[in-house]
């Protein structure tokens, strides 16, 4: 009747899963009486879950993302207190079974569902803001990725209380992922939520990257396009490019544990090692569809608080799509010492060590807007500070280890996993909280506590530091990864200080909800009444904070790069205020506006897919069915469906004025 | 312009016709078929060199796809073209690295590595 | 500096200037990149075809099992559906939409006849002990050429599909656009099918 499912299932004899259990509980139970209380699911439905509006998407992609962060980084505690304790003959308080799977859920959670979610976030708010368009290309297939993404949520975090994950690290390299070693249900939690969260992903990447080559404000062409948005477009179609690999390769190590094909076994022909060539090809472009649109948010910041236009725009953008093309033909470097032999070693080599030119390109760039500008020192400037000298160290270190015979050596040991936890928290962390304290006001009306920001940046700047400089060392001397124990009591003192620096940042995750609740309560005194809280350049400044749902009132007609700039210079006595707007206003011609309606769909389908996984890692195949005809029938529902939302003129005119007002009131 | 379309407020199309001609789907058929068929002579023909088989059959092929490209999707240098074509061009460098690298690179990886059954032997 | 382009006479001013695109546009380019993305993981199931089609492990090669009349066949369909999908295309354009309905009609008498020729190979194969599970090399052609059928399958279903939406709401221009991605796909179909007849079936005989 359930497949494989049994009460055995659930982990009762592990306290460390029951009492996390037990807290989640709580916690979910709490977050809903306090809806309950509020009379908030009405229009939570109303408002966001059903919503098709990029900017609440995008918000709801940054909660999930931090939601997550909290779960992934649960873990990495558990990992450093680990190896804290088991030096010498001691065993830790983690059995291998258990840290094998904590590991794997780390690396998982880490990059599917946090790094991706808060990028996707941050494109997902920004760029049709900054295009001054209404909306995404798709806003109804925009819900339905989000929704998507949040049911491979759902299924990696179930994979705690029913039944188990994958033990194979994050990539679940075959053999080890193949039944023949995996035979429970972990790898098939880890493969169905990530082809349920991929084809979401994929489908963003379609949506955003049609958004910014098809629709753009009236005079916006490639040239006057905000350069976060050319990193937005690198990393959307290197997300179209590199997804439907990492779906094919998982679709082939699913039809070897389902079906009993051979791609990758080590029987009748198949071969281990054409995964790891395959996963690659997606793996490395996947770390560049991270970084990129952190490196555009840079580019936003250092030129808004250097009060600068950015120098080398166009330098920027050559770099940036060289890095988009150049980041398919690196992936070897990732399985130096699988034995593709010394030529085709020097081949990846090399052209691993030309794809950190353009890197290079654009660190100069942001130095010499920053040289000569006007700096205001603020949280989202200090993010891009600690970026510039953290990613720096982490870049080198993996020019380093591009050396082939360097590799041999450094290969899989903790010296690799400083190098991308150095480029991945130096890079794309602070990028994404640069980019949350620099959109927030936008996205909510007030601006965050600026003194409790610049203490979430000293501890995850310090603690990152604390927490990955001893692991270079300890990879130098020896120290593999994904170890549980070890014998060597002289990296003992070093693993403490890297739990002191694990310490610290998780202070520092502590203190951004002090400050995001600290500054919910301050609202009134940091409130963002003219829409433009930084004396920004780009059009997104040029809306209400929060804009109307419609963006722009009428579409602005662009005439340079660094749009809002311009206008802002032609109009100076209204200087950081809505100057479109009051020039406009002078006789505006507003027309009645589509928009598309809110939608249930998203949830729904996300629902079926659910469904769908879970039926298919417990081989309950009735469930299978039912979630499958959903699945179908609400899209056919969805075909037929043919409503939109008017908005009047009237609504837009009382909309505006009643935002002149308040403006005018400041 | 009616507000019958969008929140986007779009420019209307542009009136060229999107779908080609009648004349442009009986020439791709044309070639098509004299490419397919070409390509299963050369396969199960004596009369070419052997070894230059597999070229020629490539060359067909692409060839074909060039056909469908042109004649069936309507794939121009016109300006409305450009963004269609660059994809296009994308994906063929993309489609290409993923083959034929990982051809390259499996093929060396199984010249350097001891054979999968005298590997499970040895670990019996 | 440039003017900006007026919505009557936009000509002059380049294209990525005029603003956002018509809906017509923006969802065919949308498709495209989809039908990018499926031209992708085409790609990463031919690699690993033409990696594991020398793993027979002991079992039949592809020499042994494949009938090159039944695929010249299954191809002379698939691309006269192709042809008669385009002609369906034209008649919507030149709004005679009796002849969309029969164009359409082949197309889809076109691609069932494929997957039927397609469906009895795969079942020959299977009873004769080649079925994906006996080599890599068979759960390679399976995987590659199975999933290509996938895609004719459900393309015939969203045909299907099309055709009661043109029957329900008629010629407007949602069913003209799906339409139109429709064609888009059935072409890039074609075109990998050229691909799997070239590499797979004809390359197994040199």
């Amino acid at each position: 009747m359930f497949g494989k499912l049994t009460w055995a299932a659930i982990p009762i004899h592990q306290p460390i899963i029951m009492i996390t259990a037990a807290v989640i509980g709580a916690v979910l139970i709490a977050t809903a009486g306090l809806i309950t209380r509020n009379r908030w699911w009405l229009p939570l439905w109303r408002k966001w879950i059903t919503s098709v509006d990029h900017k609440r998407i995008g918000v709801m992609y940054m909660v999930l993302a931090l939601i997550m962060l909290i779960r992934g980084f649960a873990d990495a505690l558990m990992m450093r207190t680990q190896l804290a304790f088991a030096a010498g003959g001691a065993a830790g308080y983690l059995p291998p079974e258990h840290y094998d799977q904590v590991f794997s859920a780390h690396g998982t959670i880490m990059i599917f569902f946090v790094a991706m979610p808060f990028i996707v976030g941050l494109m997902n708010f920004a760029v049709p803001l900054q295009l001054g368009i209404r909306d995404v290309a798709f806003p109804v297939l925009n819900s339905i990725s989000f929704w998507l993404t949040a049911s491979g949520v759902l299924l990696v975090n179930l994979s705690l209380v029913v039944g188990e994950f994958a033990r194979t690290g994050w990539l679940a390299y075959p053999p080890l992922s193949e039944t023949t070693y995996s035979p429970g249900v972990g790898v098939d939690y880890y493969l169905w939520s990530l082809q349920i969260s991929g084809a979401g992903t994929l489908l963003s990447g379609i949506n955003l990257t049609t958004t910014i080559l098809k629709l753009r404000a009236p005079g916006m062409g490639y040239s006057r396009m905000p350069v976060f948005c050319w990193t937005a477009l690198a990393s959307n179609l290197l997300i179209v490019a590199a997804f439907p690999i990492l779906t094919a390769t998982f679709a082939m190590l699913l039809l070897d544990r389902y079906c009993g094909f051979h791609f990758f076994t080590t029987e009748l022909g198949g071969n281990p090692m054409m995964y790891i060539n395959l996963i690659w090809i997606w793996g490395h472009p996947e770390v560049y569809i991270l970084i990129l649109p952190a490196f555009g948010v840079f580019s936003e910041v250092v030129a808004t608080f250097s009060g600068k236009p950015l120098f080398g725009y166009r330098s920027m953008v050559m770099a940036t799509m060289a890095i988009c093309v150049l980041s398919f033909t690196v992936w070897l470097h990732h399985f130096f010492t699988m034995g593709a032999g010394a030529d085709v070693n020097g081949f990846f080599g090399i052209m691993t060590m030309i794809i950190a030119v353009p890197t290079g390109v654009k660190v100069f760039n942001w130095l010499f807007t920053l040289y000569g500008g006007r700096i205001r020192y603020t949280v989202p400037i200090y993010w891009t500070l600690g970026f510039m000298v953290t990613f720096l160290i982490g870049g080198m270190t993996g020019v380093l280890m591009a050396i082939p015979p360097a590799d041999f050596v450094l290969h899989n040991s903790l010296f690799l996993i400083a190098h991308f936890h150095n480029t991945a928290i130096g890079g794309v962390i602070f990028g994404v909280m640069a980019g949350y304290s620099y959109w927030f006001p936008k996205a909510f009306g007030f601006r965050l506590n600026e003194l409790l920001g610049k203490a979430v940046f000293w501890c995850w700047f310090f603690g990152f530091y604390l927490a990955f400089m001893p692991l270079y060392a300890l990879g130098l001397m020896g120290a593999t990864r994904r170890m549980q124990h070890y014998s060597n009591l002289n990296w003992q003192p070093l693993m403490h200080v890297a739990w002191i620096g694990a310490m610290l940042v998780f202070l520092g995750i502590i203190l951004t909800g002090v400050q995001l609740y600290v500054s919910i309560k301050q609202r009134t005194r940091t409130a963002d009444v003219t829409g433009d809280p930084w004396n920004g350049r780009t059009l997104e400044w040029s809306t209400p904070s929060p804009p109307p749902p419609w963006n722009f009132s009428i579409l602005p007609h662009v005439e340079q790069s660094d749009a809002f700039w311009g206008t802002k210079q032609r109009i100076p006595a209204l200087e950081g205020s809505r100057a479109q707007c009051h020039a406009a206003a002078a006789a505006p011609h507003y027309e009645p506006l589509h928009v598309p309606a809110n939608t249930p769909i998203g949830i729904l389908l996300a629902i079926c897919a659910f469904a769908v996984g879970f039926s298919l890692i417990w081989h309950i195949f009735w469930l299978l069915t039912i979630g499958l005809l959903a699945a179908v029938a609400i899209t056919l529902r969805q075909a037929w469906r043919r409503d939109e939302l008017h908005v009047p003129v009237e609504q837009i005119v009382a909309f505006e004025r009643s935002h002149a007002r308040a403006g005018a009131e400041t | 312009m009616n507000a019958s379309s969008d929140a986007q407020g779009k420019v209307p199309e542009l009136t060229a016709r999107t779908h080609g001609s009648r004349r442009s789907y009986i020439i791709g058929l044309v070639f098509a078929v004299t490419l397919t068929v070409g390509s299963f002579w050369a396969a199960s023909s004596e009369q070419i060199y052997n070894p230059g088989i597999p070229l020629l059959l490539a060359v067909l092929a692409i060839a074909q796809i060039g056909i469908h490209l042109v004649f069936f999707l309507h794939i121009s240098s016109a300006p409305d073209q450009t963004n269609n074509l660059l994809s296009v061009a994308f994906g063929v460098f993309v489609v290409g690295l993923i083959v034929f690298g990982s051809m390259l690179i499996m093929a060396h990886l199984k010249h350097m590595s001891v054979p999968m059954d005298t590997l499970l032997q040895m670990q019996r | 500096m440039t003017t900006v382009a007026s919505t009557a006479d936009g000509a002059g001013v380049p294209l990525s200037f005029r603003g956002p695109a018509s809906l017509r546009i923006v969802a065919g380019f949308g498709f495209w990149l989809f039908l990018l993305s499926d031209i992708i993981l085409f790609a990463a199931l031919f690699a690993a075809y033409a990696v594991l089609s020398t793993e027979t492990a002991g079992g039949p090669a592809g020499r042994d099992l494949f009938d090159l009349h039944r695929v010249f066949l299954e191809t002379a369909c698939l691309l006269l559906s192709s042809v008669t999908c385009g002609f369906g295309s034209l008649a919507i354009q030149e709004q005679s939409y009796g002849s969309t309905y029969l164009w359409l009609l082949v197309t889809l008498l076109l691609g069932l006849a494929f997957l039927i020729f397609e469906a009895s190979e795969f079942a020959g194969f299977v009873a004769a002990g080649a079925g994906p599970s006996r080599s890599a090399f068979l759960s390679a052609f399976f995987t590659l050429v199975g999933t290509h059928g996938l895609h004719v399958a459900l393309g015939l279903c969203w045909l299907l599909i099309m055709l009661l939406q043109l029957w329900t709401f008629g010629f407007d221009d949602k069913a003209r656009r799906r339409l139109f991605c429709f064609g888009l796909f059935w072409h890039a179909l074609d075109i990998v099918w050229v691909g799997v007849f070239t590499i797979v079936y004809l390359g197994a005989r040199t």
